[in-house]
This record gives C-alpha cells, sequence and structure tokens, in this order.
C-alpha cells in the first residue's frame, strides 16, 4: 500500500470517531448537568439529585408536560387515522385530481416549517377566531396547536403507511373480492390487519413529532401566550438571565423519553418482522 | 388497481384537513403579503407589492438574508467534509456493523431539536468547555453569540440529513470498480476521485438539498446561539409576527419569499431527490 493511502485511511478513521464524539459529547454534558446541585443551571455545583426533585414538584413543569401530552395523543389519534385513510385512497384507488392531492398531502414536509407556523398564526387571528366570534364561539390555544398537529402527523402517517402498501401483496385483497366480500369488507378485514404495524409506526412518528414541536406551537399560540408545552417550556426559561438548573432536568428527561419511544418503535418493528 | 368511489371517500377527511389547516393557512399568508399594515397593527385589505419591496430593502433582509445563505451554504459544506468519510467508512464495515454504526449516526436526531441545541448553548459559553478546552493554547473564543457557534449547532442539527442519502448510494456502490480501479494501477486517490465520487454524486446532491433547505428558514439554533447578533431569515420572520414591533404583511412577504426560494430549489432537484429515493 501506497503512503497517501495508508494516511487516507487514517484521515477516514479519525474522521468517525471526530463524529461520534461530537454527536454524543453535547447529550452527555446536558445529562451530566442535569445532576448538578445549586441554582444556575450553567454553574457546577456538584453531584446531586435536586434538580429532579425540585422538576417533579415544579407545577409549571406539571402543567407543560401536562399540554404536552395531551396535544400528542389527541393530534396522533386524529393523524393516525386521516393520514391511514389517505395513504390506502392515493396507493389503492385511481380517481381525478389525484396528483393535485397527492402535492397537498406532502406540502407540510416539504415547505419550512416556520412557513406553515406562520400560516397558522395568520389563519388563526385574521380567519378562524373571528369567523368563531361571529357565532359567539371562542377558540382556545389547545385546539389550534392541536389542528396544527394533526396537519403535520398526518402528513408523516400516510408517507409510512404509504410504503408499506407499496410493498404489500395485493392478491389477497383481490381473492377477498373475488369471494364477494365487499370493499368496505375487504378493508376491515383485509387491508387493515396486514397494515397494522405501519400504521403503528407512523402513530409513533407523530407522537414524536408532536412531542418535540416547536414551531407549530409557538406561532399558533401567538408566542406561547396562555399555552406552554415542553419545548416552550425550555426556550422561554433559556432566555432568561440566570437560567435555573430546571431547565437541565427537563430537557434531561425530554431526551429520556424520546429514547424510549425509540426502543419502543424498535421493539415493535421486531415484533411485526 | 380499482377505480371505484370508495377511493375518494377515505381520503376526504385528511384532504379536508389538509385544506383547512394548510392550504387555507398559506393562501391567507400570501393575501395578507399583498395587504397594508395601518397603524396600531391593523391590516388593509389592498393589493400592494410595497411589502416585497420593503422586504428585497437593503435595511430589512440583506444582513438576514446573507446570513441565512452563507450559513446554509457553510452547513452544507461542514456536514458534507464530515459526513463523506463517514458514510464511506460504515458503508465499508461488513454489514453486521452497519446499522449499528447508523443507528449511532440517527440516535440524537431523533431526540429534540431544542434540546439538542440548548446542549451547545452550555458547551459554546464563555465559561464551558469548549472555550476550556482551547484556552491553554492561547486562544479566546467567543463562540457563543457569533456565527461559528451559529454554525456548530446547525451542523450537528442537520448532520445525519447528509450521512444518509451519502451511505444509502455508498453502500450500493459496486466495489469491484473500484478493484477494477487498482487492478490498472490506480492509486486509492485516483479510484476514489474518478469512481468512487462521481457514482455517489445523487447521495451528494440529495444531502446538500436536504441540509441546505431547512437551514434557510432556521430559527432556534440562531436565536439560541447566536444571541441575536447573528439576524437569519428565521429571525426577521419571527419578529415580524412576534417581536416588539410587528408588521404582519411585511412578514407574509418574508415567509412567501422563503417558501418560494425553497420550492425553486426542490423543483430544480426534484429529479435527483426521487433518485436518491428521498421522493416517492
Amino acid at each position: 500500500m501506497r503512503k497517501l493511502d495508508r494516511w487516507i485511511d487514517l484521515c477516514i478513521k479519525i474522521d468517525a470517531i471526530f463524529v461520534y464524539l461530537f454527536l454524543y459529547l453535547p447529550i452527555f454534558v446536558l445529562v451530566l448537568y442535569s445532576f448538578s446541585a445549586g441554582r444556575y443551571a450553567l454553574v457546577w455545583g456538584g453531584f446531586s439529585l435536586e434538580t429532579y426533585q425540585k422538576v417533579l414538584r415544579d407545577p409549571e413543569v406539571a402543567q407543560a408536560l401536562g399540554n404536552s401530552v395531551a396535544v400528542a395523543l389527541s393530534a396522533t389519534l386524529v393523524a393516525t387515522v386521516l393520514g391511514t385513510l389517505l395513504a390506502i385512497a392515493l396507493e389503492r384507488y385511481r380517481f381525478r385530481g389525484q396528483t393535485l392531492v397527492e402535492s397537498v398531502s406532502y406540502l407540510p414536509i416539504l415547505i419550512p416549517e416556520i412557513v406553515m407556523a406562520v400560516g397558522l398564526l395568520l389563519f388563526f387571528a385574521q380567519f378562524f377566531r373571528p369567523a368563531l366570534g361571529l357565532v359567539g364561539l371562542e377558540l382556545g390555544p389547545f385546539p389550534s396547536v392541536m389542528a396544527g398537529h394533526v396537519a403535520f402527523g398526518l402528513s408523516y402517517v400516510m408517507v409510512v403507511v404509504r410504503a408499506r402498501l407499496q410493498h404489500m401483496d395485493r392478491s389477497l385483497e383481490e381473492a377477498a373480492l373475488d369471494l364477494g366480500a365487499r370493499p368496505w369488507q375487504v378493508f376491515y378485514r383485509v387491508t387493515l390487519p396486514m397494515l397494522a404495524p405501519a400504521i403503528l409506526s407512523g402513530a409513533l412518528l407523530a407522537f414524536t413529532l408532536s412531542l418535540d414541536d416547536f414551531y407549530i406551537t409557538y406561532f399558533s399560540t401567538a408566542g406561547g401566550t396562555g399555552f406552554q408545552t415542553l419545548p416552550l417550556y425550555i426556550y422561554f426559561l433559556q432566555g432568561r438571565a440566570g437560567i435555573p438548573p430546571q431547565v437541565n432536568a427537563v430537557a434531561a428527561l425530554m431526551l429520556l423519553v424520546s429514547l424510549s419511544l425509540i426502543a419502543l418503535s424498535l421493539w415493535m418493528q421486531r415484533r411485526g418482522g | 388497481m380499482r377505480s371505484n368511489a370508495l377511493g375518494p371517500k377515505l381520503l376526504l377527511p385528511g384532504l379536508l384537513w389538509l385544506l383547512v389547516f394548510v392550504v387555507l393557512p398559506l393562501l391567507i399568508m400570501v393575501s395578507i403579503s399583498f395587504a397594508r399594515r395601518l397603524p396600531g397593527g391593523l391590516i388593509e385589505w389592498t393589493f400592494t407589492l410595497e411589502n416585497y419591496a420593503r422586504a428585497l430593502d437593503a435595511l430589512y433582509l440583506v444582513g438576514p438574508v446573507a446570513n441565512s445563505l452563507w450559513l446554509a451554504a457553510l452547513t452544507t459544506v461542514g456536514c458534507f467534509v464530515l459526513g463523506y468519510p463517514l458514510a464511506y467508512y460504515i458503508a465499508r464495515r461488513p454489514p453486521r456493523w452497519r446499522a449499528l454504526l447508523l443507528f449511532l449516526v440517527v440516535l440524537p436526531f431523533l431526540t429534540n431539536f431544542l434540546v439538542r441545541i440548548y446542549a451547545w448553548f452550555i458547551l459554546l459559553r464563555p465559561e464551558g468547555w469548549i472555550a476550556a478546552l482551547v484556552k491553554p493554547f492561547g486562544v479566546e473564543m467567543a463562540l457563543l453569540g457569533s456565527p461559528w457557534g451559529v454554525l456548530i449547532g446547525l451542523v450537528y442539527g442537520y448532520l445525519p440529513f447528509m450521512v444518509l442519502p451519502l451511505y444509502a448510494t455508498l453502500e450500493k456502490l459496486d466495489f469491484t470498480l473500484v478493484e477494477a480501479a487498482h487492478d490498472l494501477g490506480a492509486t486509492r486517490w485516483q479510484s476514489f476521485w474518478r469512481v468512487i465520487f462521481p457514482l455517489s454524486r445523487p447521495g451528494v446532491i440529495a444531502g446538500a438539498i436536504l441540509v441546505f433547505i431547512p437551514v434557510l428558514g432556521e430559527f432556534l439554533a440562531p436565536k439560541l446561539l447566536g444571541g441575536g447578533k447573528v439576524p437569519m431569515i428565521g429571525i426577521t420572520i419571527e419578529e415580524q409576527f412576534l417581536g416588539r414591533v410587528q408588521n404582519w404583511p411585511l412578514g407574509a412577504a418574508m415567509a412567501v419569499g422563503l417558501m418560494l426560494l425553497v420550492s425553486l430549489v426542490l423543483v430544480r432537484y426534484f429529479k435527483q431527490l426521487k433518485e436518491a429515493r428521498w421522493v416517492s
């Protein structure tokens, strides 16, 4: 082997090691600092669990956690149903205007998050709330946030379910049709059970994205007024002068939740073959 | 392929939801971008192009637009420089190692973006680990509140977007071609530059787009790591809606501009994204 070749090989290895360090260093530091004692998030004050104890008693954290989970659960439920139906319609049927429907379904994935968020802010402030006001109804922050989360969630569910449909054997569905089953029966008895693993992973993806979302929640509540989720909680406390140590613990707990969800989805994939 | 009335029935609820909460908001955004802001934050519904003129105006946007463009370009280059050797390294491992190594790249990326950017905030501040690391060498680095700090956060946040498509093309690459090049007397560098790199081009292009586009609209990284000193398009847009001096029509025009910029890139490179299997 020539000298230059060895040198190239070495560089590749060093780069790989460096990248893995680069990827995990911040996570390590964050978790480490979440176990620090003291009144400030950024000053190491010795090992302690006191921040976690504080977090568990903090009503603001509890409120933000409650909001995050409530939005994520309800948005995931609706997004999973709508996204799955959309995927089946797009993959198993041909109809007029299909290309247009397809483009609309990919829209939340393709446009920049901040653009979709701005659109929702304007929609609620300039159109939807005034329109509801005319019939004497008021719209709280929860349904507005949820509506946005369903919109991007259903898009991702659609992509995941559609990928599975593309690789699914169609002969079973056709056999059921030939044996006299009605389209609805085929759907409930054949298509849906075969799709179950993909629907579940789509749902998990939508749930994770909803828990992680910052832009849609921040903008559709006009800057988090009266409604905070966990990412908004961290965002606002980070902006303050003396960052309280609870931020570290909440951030570390959010990492833990994400990792648990990943583990869950891997386990389900393994079970689903 | 069946063609009956069930298809449209199935898609109706999802389509309606998207029309009401995505398409209609975008249309409202576009129409407000042509409206006029009245004193007191009210909006006068007319047709004017003055918001676009102001959005393009040097005072308002040259800084943020220039920052967004060159930071997006540098982030893309940074991700490529770090990501290409890594993707190559992973693709050349035995198959049972590949999945694990790739998973380790994707894992941090599956956790909350804001949390990861906040972690860099801890690392980059003046008393942080990075500063302590370079201090013995007599280097004083003020990374937090500088474009370089933002760049580090952006490269960190978007690296997997580059590594995944690169790995996808490198893994499929027929390495007997490389052996043939060696047999014919090519050095490793020659075989890389003449054989491997050209064959991995679809992955490079897909990776570059997947990094460049979202960075253009980035808000959290410049906000948390730039400390108000690194304006990018996302920051300027947010200020128009939620800042102290708001101007919704102007902000809408900027958002429309960003959307157009992104669409241009997407339309131009749609074929390449499809080839690299990032769009079905």
